[in-house]
Parts: C-alpha cells; structure tokens; sequence
C-alpha cells in the first residue's frame, strides 16, 4: 500500500471513535466548566482531576479487555448471573481504582504542602476520592459488563468496542460522579 | 502470560503500574494547577480541558495501536521512508487538524449556550487547533519512541506502548494547552 492508501484508510478507521470520545470529551468539559465553585471551594481539587479521569480509563479499560479476552477462549459465558471470575475481575476493578483514586489525593496533597500551595485537608480530598471512585466505578463496571457482554452476544469483537466506550464514558461518568462526591462531601463536612 | 482471574493475581499485575501512572497523571494536575486562574475566567478553556486530554490520548494509542499491529504482522520497520509509517502519522496529522477545530468550536458553542462564553470564538478555535496541529506531533514521536523501544527491548508494544503513548500524551496534552494558552490568550 502507499502512504496515501495507508493515510486513508487510519483516517476512516479511527474517526469515528474519535468523534465519539470527542462528544463524551466536551460533555465532560461542560460539567467541569459549571464546577468553578467546587473547584475554587476545594483547593487542589483541579490537580486530582487528570489523575482521577486516567484512573478510569485505565481501570475500566482493562477491565473490558480482561472480559473480552476471556470471551474469546470461552473462560467467560456472556450472561449476567453470577460468575467467579466476572466477580473477581470486576472486585480488582473497583479495589484497584479506589486505591489509585485514594494514592492520588495523598500524592496530590503532599507535593501541593510541599510547594506551599493552597490546599484543602487531606480528609476532604481522601473523602472525595473515595465516593467519586467508588459511585463512578459501579456506574463503569455496569456500562462495560453490559456493552461487552451484549456487543458479544451480538456479534461484534468486543475488542473494538472497550476502546471507544470507556474513553467515553470514563470521562463523562468520572467527571459526573466527581462532582456530586465534591458536593455530597461539602454538604456532610459543613464546609 | 496470562493472568489468573483472582482479585490478588489482577491487582498484582496491574496495580504497580497504575499507582505510577497516577504519579505522572499528578504532574499534569500540577500544570493544570499553575493556570487554574485562567481557567477559572474563561470557562471555555476549561471546557476544553477534558477534550483536549483525552483526544490527544486516544490519538496517540490510535496509532500505537496500528504501529503494533504492523509490527506484529511484520509489515513494519522503522525507517522514515516506510509506508505504514509515514502513511500512519500523516493520518494522525489530519486527524487532529479535522478534529480540534471542531472541538474548539463545541466548547465555546457550550459555554455560549450556558451564557458564560468570555473569549472570541475565533480564539477557542485557534487555541484547540493550534493545540491539536502541537499534540499531533507528539503524539506521533511518543509513539515512534515507545514502539521502538519496545521493540529494541523485545517487549511486546500491546502491553507497554499503548499505556506509557496514552498517560504521556495525556500529560503533553495539558502541558500543550498550557503553552498555547500562554500565547493566544
């Protein structure tokens, strides 16, 4: 193939799942754009966000290729009862995305001490880490058991498909949830 | 090498990595933290900000994606006349140059909509694609870098490059941003 063939044919292949990530990208944007007084509230909060978003991509990412793989050599039946090593995957999910959520708001709150930056205390970051990571992962863990299991039922790799939706949905659950744990925390901390 | 399905086998082979990962995710939360005044004025950039990370990502595990299968197939090497190469990066180029604009746009349309749109549409539009034509580039010599090193390390790309190209053009996205901010705006 020429570079041109080659060029064509990435540019089709990758544009509509950019598109989407793109819509569930600005979405997100939107509702950070309307968190200016959560964000001014809770110094430091701004900082956590990039770690708290890359969090449940990587998470829940992995979590969709664990399943499809597991799809694939017939370790996993795509139904939704109750299965050992669905459970397992999807409890290492949740442990693993909290714990990243929680180091995250230690790390943050050490190097902004450290820079003697205005900070919130630690318990309200850890306390924000905690619900964000914990209301957005069931949400996550929800969207992609779902859309693989069914995606697989269908038909379609499900390889493709994790991609594109937790790009998507990560960033719009992770952002949604951020702000109702920002404002259930302020609300039961009297802040 | 697979690895067991139990919560202990899972976490052990992906929390290191993650609990990294989230370290230098911390780094960009820090240059995003250095312009949180600005954000905070013009919530149009801070509409951008989740848009702008995640795209120049996706862009770039798009790409490594490719660059690894290529490589897999054997149909990859790496000289800069090769045509999976070039015919790769071009398409990253043109992506980006497609997309941005249209993302600058969306977020000042947004923040017109909720009727805080502080900055001139042509400059949201040109802060995305200035940003976007930037993040390419990046997006394209993280990717060599990675696949090749990678390949120098007979690791195989799908474990490694995917994650390192996706995390570090997180970060380069915001430290981007960051640098055209300080121009256009």
């Amino acid at each position: 193939m020429s570079v041109r063939e080659v060029a064509a044919q990435a540019y089709r292949e990758a544009l509509p799942a950019l598109s989407a990530s793109v819509v569930g990208g600005l979405f997100a944007g939107v509702v950070l754009g309307g968190m200016r007084a959560e964000l001014r509230a809770v110094p430091g909060l701004l900082v956590l966000v990039p770690a708290l978003l890359a969090t449940r991509g990587n998470v829940y990412g992995s979590l969709g290729a664990r399943l499809s793989t597991g799809l694939h050599q017939g370790l996993v039946e795509p139904a939704f009862e109750f299965d050992d090593r669905v459970a397992a995957a999807v409890a290492a999910a949740l442990g693993n995305g909290i714990l990243a959520s929680l180091f995250a708001s230690v790390v943050a709150f050490l190097v902004l001490e450290l820079l003697a930056a205005s900070v919130a205390p630690l318990s309200t970051l850890l306390a924000i880490a905690l619900v964000a990571g914990l209301l957005s992962g069931i949400a996550l863990t929800v969207a992609v058991v779902s859309v693989v299991f069914v995606g697989f039922r269908r038909g379609y790799n499900p390889d493709t498909l994790v991609g594109p939706l937790v790009t998507t949905t990560g960033d719009v659950f992770g952002i949604s949830f951020l702000l109702l744990a920002v404002r259930l925390v302020l609300a039961l901390g009297g802040m | 090498m697979q690895t067991e399905w139990s919560v202990r086998a899972i976490t052990r082979a992906t929390l290191p990595v993650l609990l990294v990962l989230t370290v230098v995710e911390i780094g960009s939360g820090l240059v995003l933290g250095s312009f949180e005044a600005t954000l905070l004025t013009y919530p149009s950039l801070l509409t951008l900000v989740p848009v702008t990370i995640g795209t120049a990502g996706n862009l770039g595990s798009v790409l490594a994606a490719r660059l690894s299968t290529a490589f897999h197939l054997g149909t990859l090497s790496f000289d800069p006349g090769d045509d999976q190469l070039a015919g790769n990066a071009v398409a990253t180029i043109a992506l980006a140059l497609t997309i941005f604009p249209v993302v600058g746009a969306g977020a000042w349309l947004l923040s017109l909509a909720l009727g805080n749109a502080r900055l001139p549409l042509l400059t949201v539009v040109g802060v995305a694609l200035a940003s976007g034509a930037a993040l390419a580039v990046v997006a394209i010599a993280v990717t060599l870098v990675a696949t090749y090193a990678a390949y120098r390390f007979e690791l195989d790309p799908d474990d490694v490059v995917i994650p390192v190209v996706t995390n570090a053009c997180d970060v380069l996205g915001v430290v981007v941003l960051f640098a055209v901010v300080q121009v256009l705006v």
